[in-house]
C-alpha cells in the first residue's frame, strides 16, 4: 500500500527530498480509566519520551474511558493505559506505564531525532 | 467493603420469594434440557461457573444457549462478550440449533461484543490492567440490564498479552468484579494437559465447574459433561453423555431418575384383543414397559405395531423408533397385515425415529430419543429392536442404556414396547441384554415346527401385577392383522 503511494511519478523525481522533508506530525491518544497512580505515570512518562525524542513534532490526545466509555468498546481498548498512535497510519497500540522508553520507541516504530 | 452486599441481598430476594425453610443457593435455570435437573436448579446465580473443554466439545453452545435460554424463557437479557469470533460469525454457527440473534439483539435481550486481542497489535511497555474490559463490559451490562454475562473464552486473554502475573491477578479481578456486579457469568477455557485448564487458575477461582468431553470410541464421538465442582450445592456426579442438536443441547441424566414414578393401574390395550385376553388385565398397564423377544420372522414387529395403531385410535401419539428398517418400510409391511399406519402419520399421531444403530455412538442414539421424547411428548413409545443396539457396544453399556431409557419412560408416563431379537435355538430365556428384570411384561416368540409345519407360538413368561395365561399361544397373520388361538391349539397338541 505505503509503497505505491511513493511510487508516483512526483515522488520518484526527487527521492532526495522526500526523505529529507520533515517527518509528519506524529498523533498520540493515551486512554485511562480516572486520575490514577498508574494514568499519572503513563502521562508523565509519554511527555518525557516525546520532548526527549520527538522534538515537538507530536500532539498527545489523553482520553479518560471514565468520562467516555464508550470509546473503549469503539477503539478496541482492553488494557490500560494504552496508548495509540493515530498518525502516521497505520495505527500502532502500545499498553502498560511506558516505564519501559525502548519498547516505546519500537511500538510506536518511531526515529529518535537525536 | 461493597462485596458485603451481596449475601444480604440474596437473603432479601429469597425472604420475598418466602416458603423457604433453609436459605440455598439461588440458582439461575439455564434452560439447557437436562442440566437443570443434575444440578439442581442451574447455575449457581450471581456468581461464575467455568465450562472448560477442549476445542470443539461444545463451550461455545453451551454458553450461548445459557444466554439465549435466558433471554427468552427466563427474562434474564445477557452480554455475549466473544474474544474469537465475530458477532455476524457467531450468529450463523448457532443458528443451527435455532437461535435467532439478530432478533434478540434488536429487541435489547442479547448483545454480542466481539472483543479482538490480536497479540502482533499490542505491545507492552509496563504495568498495565484489564480496565478498559470492564468498562467495556459494564457499559455493555448496563445498556440491556444484563443477568447474564458469557465470557468466550478466556485462553484469548492469555494469547494476548504476555505478562502472566498481571494476567491473572486482572482474571481474579474480572471474576470478583462479575461477582459484585451480580451477574450469573459463564466464562469458558480451554481445558490443559492433565488439568482443567491450561493456566490452572481458573477454576479456583469459578464457583461452579463443568467439563465438557468429546472422545471417539470405536470411531463413533461421544460428546460428554461432568460437573466437577459446585460450591455450595450437591449436583450429579457422573458422566452425562450429551447432544447438540437442532435444539441445542440436551444432557441426559443417570442419576437423577430414582425408583419413585408411581404407578399407574389404567390398562392400556395391546392392540390384539386375543393378546388382551392372555395378559389378564387386558393390556399393558400404563407407563409399563413391554418387551418382546423372539426370532426372526415371528411378529415381533406386528406386534409393535397393532399397539401403534391402537394408541391412535385412543386419540394418542407414538414414537416409533426404528432401528432396523426405514419408515416406508415399515408402513408398507404393516399395510400387509392390516395394519393403517399412513393416517396416523399424516395427523401427527404417530413419528418414527429412524436411525441405523451405526450412525451414531449408543449415548447419541439416548440423547437423540430423549430429545425427541421431550419435544414430542408421546404416551407410546416402540423401540424396533433394541438388540440391534449390541453392535454398538458391550452388553453392559447396552444393558445400562435400555435401563435409563425404561426408567426416562416410566417417570414420563410413557407406555413401552421394545422388542429383542433372540436367534432360533437360543433359548427363551436369553434376551442377550440382560433387561428382561426390568420390564414389566414379557413376551416370547418362537417358531415351532409341528408335522412339517412351521408355526408361531407365543407365550406370556412374565406380566407383573396381573394374571396371566400360561399356554403357548399359537399366533397367526392374516391380513387382518394378528391374533392368537389359544385354548384351540392347547387341546390340539397337548
Amino acid at each position: 500500500m505505503v509503497p505505491k503511494v511513493r511510487m508516483s511519478a512526483q515522488t520518484r523525481k526527487l527521492p532526495g527530498k522526500q526523505r529529507s522533508s520533515p517527518p509528519a506530525k506524529i498523533v498520540l491518544s493515551l486512554y485511562i480509566a480516572g486520575d490514577t497512580p498508574k494514568s499519572r505515570t503513563a502521562l508523565s512518562n509519554l511527555k518525557k519520551i516525546c520532548a526527549e525524542h520527538l522534538d515537538g513534532r507530536y500532539r498527545i490526545k489523553v482520553i479518560d474511558l471514565l468520562k467516555n466509555p464508550k470509546l473503549a468498546r469503539d477503539h478496541q481498548i482492553l488494557a490500560l493505559p494504552t496508548l495509540v498512535r493515530q498518525l502516521p497510519q497505520p495505527i500502532r497500540k502500545i499498553i502498560g506505564d511506558l516505564s519501559n522508553t525502548e519498547r516505546v520507541l519500537v511500538g510506536l516504530d518511531i526515529e529518535s531525532t537525536k | 467493603m461493597p462485596r458485603k452486599k451481596m449475601p444480604t441481598r440474596n437473603r432479601r430476594r429469597d425472604a420475598n420469594r418466602g416458603a423457604k425453610p433453609m436459605r440455598l443457593l439461588p440458582k439461575a435455570a439455564t434452560g439447557i434440557q437436562g442440566l437443570d435437573e443434575i444440578t439442581g436448579g442451574g447455575l449457581p446465580k450471581g456468581r461464575t461457573t467455568l465450562i472448560c473443554g477442549s476445542a470443539g466439545c461444545g463451550k461455545t453452545m453451551f454458553a450461548m444457549e445459557f444466554l439465549v435460554r435466558g433471554a427468552q424463557q427466563y427474562d434474564e437479557p445477557g452480554v455475549f462478550v466473544s474474544f474469537e469470533e465475530s458477532a455476524d460469525d457467531l450468529a450463523q454457527n448457532v443458528a443451527s440449533m435455532g437461535f435467532d440473534l439478530k432478533t434478540l439483539s434488536r429487541r435489547k435481550k442479547l448483545l454480542v461484543d466481539h472483543v479482538r486481542v490480536v497479540r502482533s497489535e499490542i505491545e507492552e511497555t509496563g504495568s498495565f490492567d484489564l480496565e478498559g474490559l470492564f468498562i467495556r463490559l459494564g457499559l455493555a451490562i448496563d445498556s440491556i440490564g444484563a443477568k447474564r454475562v458469557v465470557l468466550d473464552t478466556l485462553e484469548a486473554l492469555f494469547g494476548g498479552f504476555s505478562n502472566a502475573a498481571i494476567l491473572r491477578a486482572e482474571i481474579r479481578r474480572l471474576f470478583e468484579w462479575l461477582k459484585l456486579r451480580g451477574v450469573t457469568a459463564v466464562v469458558t477455557g480451554e481445558r490443559g494437559d492433565g488439568a482443567l485448564t491450561r493456566h490452572g487458575l481458573e477454576e479456583y477461582v469459578s464457583d461452579c465447574v463443568i467439563l465438557l468431553d468429546h472422545r471417539v470410541e470405536s470411531q463413533l464421538t461421544a460428546r460428554r459433561l461432568r460437573i466437577v465442582k459446585y460450591r455450595g450445592s450437591i449436583h450429579g456426579t457422573d458422566e452425562y453423555p450429551f447432544l447438540i442438536g437442532a435444539n441445542g443441547l440436551s444432557v441426559v441424566p443417570i442419576t437423577s431418575i430414582r425408583l419413585d414414578h408411581r404407578a399407574s393401574s389404567e390398562v392400556v390395550s395391546s392392540g390384539v384383543p386375543t393378546l388382551n385376553k392372555a395378559l389378564g388385565a387386558g393390556g399393558f398397564y400404563r407407563a409399563s414397559t413391554a418387551l418382546i423377544s423372539g426370532g426372526a420372522g415371528t411378529g415381533k414387529s406386528s406386534i409393535a405395531g397393532h399397539f401403534v395403531a391402537e394408541a391412535g385410535g385412543r386419540r394418542e401419539r407414538s414414537l416409533y423408533v426404528a432401528l432396523e428398517e426405514s419408515q416406508s418400510e415399515i408402513v408398507r409391511n404393516m399395510k400387509s397385515i392390516g395394519i393403517e399406519l399412513a393416517p396416523l402419520l399424516a395427523t401427527g399421531m404417530l413419528r418414527f425415529h429412524v436411525s441405523r444403530p451405526t450412525a451414531q455412538g449408543l449415548e447419541m442414539h439416548l440423547a437423540a430419543i430423549h430429545e425427541l421424547v421431550i419435544e414430542y411428548r408421546p404416551q407410546v413409545v416402540v423401540i424396533d429392536s433394541i438388540t440391534s443396539l449390541l453392535s454398538m457396544g458391550s452388553i453392559a453399556e447396552v444393558t445400562s442404556m435400555i435401563v435409563r431409557l425404561v426408567d426416562f419412560f416410566k417417570m414420563n408416563g410413557i407406555t413401552a414396547v421394545m422388542t429383542a431379537l433372540i436367534p432360533s435355538g437360543e433359548g427363551t430365556e436369553m434376551t442377550g441384554v440382560n433387561i428382561s428384570s426390568l420390564v414389566d411384561t414379557w413376551l416370547t416368540l418362537q417358531n415351532i415346527e409341528i408335522k412339517g409345519v412351521r408355526s408361531r407360538a407365543l407365550s406370556v413368561i412374565k406380566a407383573r401385577g396381573m394374571w396371566h395365561s400360561n399356554q403357548f399361544h399359537e399366533l397367526v397373520m392374516s391380513k387382518n392383522g394378528v391374533e392368537l388361538k389359544s385354548d384351540a391349539w392347547s387341546r390340539k397338541y397337548a
